[in-house]
């Protein structure tokens, strides 16, 4: 089988990887590049645990082929923190308890990032909104949303 | 907001750490089951019945197993026939067909290969012969005169056997006189209600990866509810002794009851076996749907009597649940959540009966929701006909320590009042109505259980501790447990490393079900912290030259008159000297794990041209005993609510005519996302349960109890019209408002 050599940025990283053309995105993260932060809860796009961002926009990686990849910069949840400092989102979902199992959390941390990186200061209703694509069963969005709130509250105040 | 009896000041319980295991979950670091990769391992997939219900005449697997990549293949006949009495029987038909497929999605072989699509094409090329039987899907059908078996191997449990039957249990339960008491009754209503099918929905499909070794040994990583029950349960199956498997618990991404049995680690071991090398089996979110357990669907009428001024004076109840293909006890326990309300006079019946349709699995407060959505919409019809306001209703006639179960046991110390009078004196309830909207209450209860478990606690050179269980954190019981155990040792949370251990480094735990972790393991926790505590001061007494009664421990270092306290860190660094490592054992079958009551608030408006229902605002209140860690009992209960939303107004399987599964999809099983819901607010009531050191209850299950019927008695009052099926989705809301 022929198999398609992709150069992609991940997570800051040149990268680069041979997956055949029938490959997910997010096979391709987790299997050839050992990145399992990305979860597959459906593989057909409804629930959002594999979300990450690709060239700044929101998609689900079970979504995407891999050879779509080639020279884009893809963000993933094990990208998002600033070496040992946690992003503000991931501070404030462990202060927020807005997780439990945790399998859907990377996803929803990756949307939310793409939620406060386009829109600083969202509504609930905005949040919600932008979160309706991450399943979550364990938790009743409750905490989540609180927490993106919070975390918009303080990376606000970093920026001023 | 918290009720709290009085109880002593706790330094560390009650308090909100950052638990243990989040950092590693927010960085994506956490390891859940499909996220181990072992080198020269196989993927597996499964070949499923099309058919809901029919005998397998032959399996031809010869062309499967010639088939590029493919190393091993397996089918029924590779598994130990166990004898239709044992205990294991069911789920070991249910992880791998016999004779029979009993269900559109029963799994009738498995391919390991190279790759997954190898695993794939090789199954699809298993030539499979099938005789149709009949397919029986609901209730009605099963139960009819002459009705066809589902299962030739079901005989109705706990009653003398007549042979094979569709019925799984019989219950039935009665104090006092029914038969006298309607008759002279001032009020009397009766409904029929019925509910589908629900999946636990769990977002994590079931996934392992199985290793057998040269020598015989299985090493499992697998996502559960318990290592050990799936320890036991592929023994079992594969005809081993337990002691031949190793089992690692992953990390596991939601299970609320459907991850307390298993489907895979049988196959993989054995597929693992014959190939010799590793074996990874995760399951599609199609199979998830198609082959794991939903809750049961439901029938049930419902007739109370009340006097004119509010007092409930009998019941008499029929609850049928559809289990699905196999034996389950549904039905009995149906009956026996009935438990909130003094009822003189009370006469129940529950009966479970199979369907061609998936295995059912516990789910959340199993078999509670259906019948509190009956009782509890009964309830508030009868305070809308009373004219009375459905708190006041229920709490004149609420349960309280001493009086009687459905059972006839009494209760113990319980929170029901408190409940009801939090959520009465609650600012929702204190709140107006919103125009044009509606308010909706009803309550719930759950027994909540005990059961085996075990715990070890080492503490370190350097003064800390490492608290190791054999319970899996599904929701926060890490820190719940690290918690409890500062708490005990007096020493700081983070200095505390809680550790889910294998099935080969901590003792026996059973599975977590019953909402027993925090409950049970969290005692076995503390009675190994009292353990050390006792050493701790006998090891104080030798290096302090005094005797050992006259050292204290207080908070957190052993105290004796004349001498500066010794901490914990000073004791541990002089372990080798004073007697060597310190670590105790803990473990213990549990008793007295409290039951917990629930009252639900929501309101909600009603749109009467599409049929679509707004939940505007919620409020969930709960009896916790005492919340060892606030936010994730909090949390307990809004993921509890909002499944019972999804119960309530979207979620339920859609099969056709001959038991495929129409929905298998999250696109199609809807369940509730984050632009559905408002906020879901919770009062967490503080009674302690005193069997338990700190008076924990177990809270993960009862919230689901009250949501159906909260949400049906707001609709009743928004539309004038009283819904008796779930889903309440916009087709039915619409049908039932033409009807009306």
């Amino acid at each position: 089988m022929s198999r398609t050599h992709v150069t992609c940025t991940i997570n800051g990283d040149q990268v680069d990887f041979l997956t055949s053309d029938d490959t997910s995105l997010l096979d391709a993260l987790r299997v050839e590049l050992g990145l399992t932060g990305a979860k597959e809860g459906c593989g057909t796009g409804d629930c959002g645990a594999c979300s990450v961002l690709i060239d700044g926009r929101l998609n689900c990686s079970c979504l995407v082929f891999a050879p779509e990849a080639e020279g884009s910069d893809i963000v993933t949840v094990e990208g998002i923190a600033d070496g040992d400092h946690l992003h503000p989102l991931q501070q404030a979902f462990l202060e927020g308890a807005a997780l439990q199992c945790g399998v859907c959390t990377p996803g929803v941390l990756i949307a939310a990032k793409a939620l406060l990186d386009a829109n600083p200061d969202p509504t609930e209703t905005e949040i919600r909104y932008a979160l309706a694509g991450n399943l979550c069963r364990c938790t009743g969005y409750d905490k989540i949303i609180r927490s993106v709130q919070e975390a918009a509250v303080r990376l606000k105040g970093a920026a001023r | 907001m918290t009720v709290t009896e009085d109880r002593p000041a706790y330094k560390w319980v009650g308090t909100r750490p950052i638990r243990h295991d989040g950092y590693e979950k927010v960085i994506g670091k956490a390891r859940f089951a499909a996220d181990l990769d072992l080198p020269g391992q196989l993927h597996a997939a499964y070949l499923r019945s099309p058919h809901g219900h029919a005998r397998i005449v032959s399996i031809d697997t010869t062309t499967a197993a010639g088939m590029p990549g493919v190393k091993a293949v397996v089918t029924g006949a590779d598994f130990p026939d166990l004898d239709p009495a044992d205990p294991n029987f069911d789920v070991s038909v249910n992880v791998m067909a016999r004779s029979t497929v009993l269900y559109n999605g029963h799994a009738l072989a498995a391919v390991a290969a190279t790759t997954r699509a190898e695993a794939a094409a090789a199954v699809a090329a298993i030539q499979v012969e099938y005789e149709l039987l009949p397919v029986v899907l609901t209730l009605d059908e099963s139960m009819a005169d002459g009705a066809p078996l589902v299962n030739e191997n079901n005989v109705t449990k706990f009653v003398e056997s007549d042979g094979p039957s569709n019925l799984a249990t019989v219950n039935v339960l009665e104090r006092g006189d029914v038969d006298a008491a309607f008759p002279a009754a001032d009020l009397v209503v009766e409904r029929e209600f019925d509910t589908a099918y629900v999946h636990q929905g769990y977002i994590e499909p079931h996934a392992c990866v199985v290793d057998v070794g040269p020598n015989g040994k299985a090493d499992v990583w697998a996502s559960s509810q318990g290592h050990f029950m799936v320890r036991s349960l592929t023994a079992a199956i594969l005809g081993w002794e337990p002691s031949r498997i190793k089992v690692t618990p992953a990390e596991i991404g939601g299970g609320f009851g459907g991850k307390t049995t298993i489907y895979l680690e049988p196959v993989a071991a054995r597929l693992s076996e014959m190939s010799g090398r590793p074996v990874k089996l995760v399951m599609t979110r199609e199979e998830v749907l198609r082959a794991t357990g939903p809750a049961p669907a439901s029938k049930s009428r419902v007739k109370i009597a009340a006097s004119n001024d509010g007092e409930l004076i009998a019941i008499e109840c029929w609850f049928g649940y559809a289990v699905g293909c196999a034996n389950d006890f549904a039905g009995l326990v149906g009956a026996m959540s009935v438990a909130s309300y003094k009822f003189p006079n009370l006469k129940l019946e529950a009966i479970g009966a199979l369907t061609n349709t998936p295995k059912t699995a516990a789910y959340r407060a199993p078999s509670a929701p259906q019948a509190a959505f009956a009782i509890e919409s009964v309830i508030d019809e009868l305070a809308q006909a009373l004219d009375m306001d459905p708190i006041d209703l229920r709490l004149r006639n609420a349960v309280e320590e001493g009086d009687p179960t459905a059972m006839g046991m009494p209760h113990p110390r319980i929170g029901f009042v408190e409940c009801l009078e939090a959520l009465r004196d609650s600012d929702h309830y204190q709140s107006p109505v919103p125009d044009g909207a509606a308010r909706g209450v009803a309550t719930g209860f759950w027994f909540n259980i005990g059961e085996q478990s075990s715990a070890t606690v080492n503490l370190n050179e350097d003064g800390t501790a490492t608290v190791i269980t054999g319970s899996p954190d599904i929701g926060g019981s890490r820190a719940s447990m690290a918690l409890m155990a500062a708490e005990e040792l007096g020493i700081d949370v983070y200095r505390i490393t809680p550790v889910v251990a294998d099935t080969e480094s901590v003792g026996f735990t059973d599975v977590t079900e019953g909402s027993r972790a925090t409950f049970s393991t969290g005692m076995a926790v503390v009675n190994a912290c009292r353990g050390l505590i006792e050493e701790l001061r006998a090891r104080a007494a030798t290096i302090l030259g005094v005797e050992q009664d006259a050292v204290t421990w207080i908070e957190g270092s052993a105290v004796a008159d004349g001498h500066d306290p010794l901490p914990l860190s000073a004791i541990t660094a002089k372990a080798k000297s004073t007697g060597g490592p310190l670590t105790v054992t803990g473990s213990l079958n549990a008793a007295g794990a409290g039951p917990s009551f629930a009252a639900h608030c929501c309101d909600l408006t009603v749109d009467e041209e599409t049929g679509q229902v707004a939940i505007l605002r919620y409020t969930a209140v709960q009896d916790a005993g005492t919340a060892i860690h606030p936010s994730y009992v909090e949390g307990q209960l809004q993921g509890g609510s909002v499944q019972g939303i999804g119960w309530a107004l979207n979620e339920e399987y859609v099969f056709d005519d001959e038991g495929s599964l129409e929905n298998a999809s999250f696109l199609d099983y809807r369940i509730p996302v984050a632009s559905d819901l408002p906020m879901i607010d919770t009062i967490v009531v503080e009674v302690p349960n005193p069997a338990h050191p700190y008076g924990v209850r177990g809270v993960g299950e009862t919230g689901i109890v009250p949501p159906m019927a909260t949400i049906a008695n707001a609709v009743a009052r928004a539309t004038s019209t009283r819904m008796t099926s779930l889903p309440m989705s916009p087709p039915r809301i619409l049908a039932a408002l033409e009807a009306s």
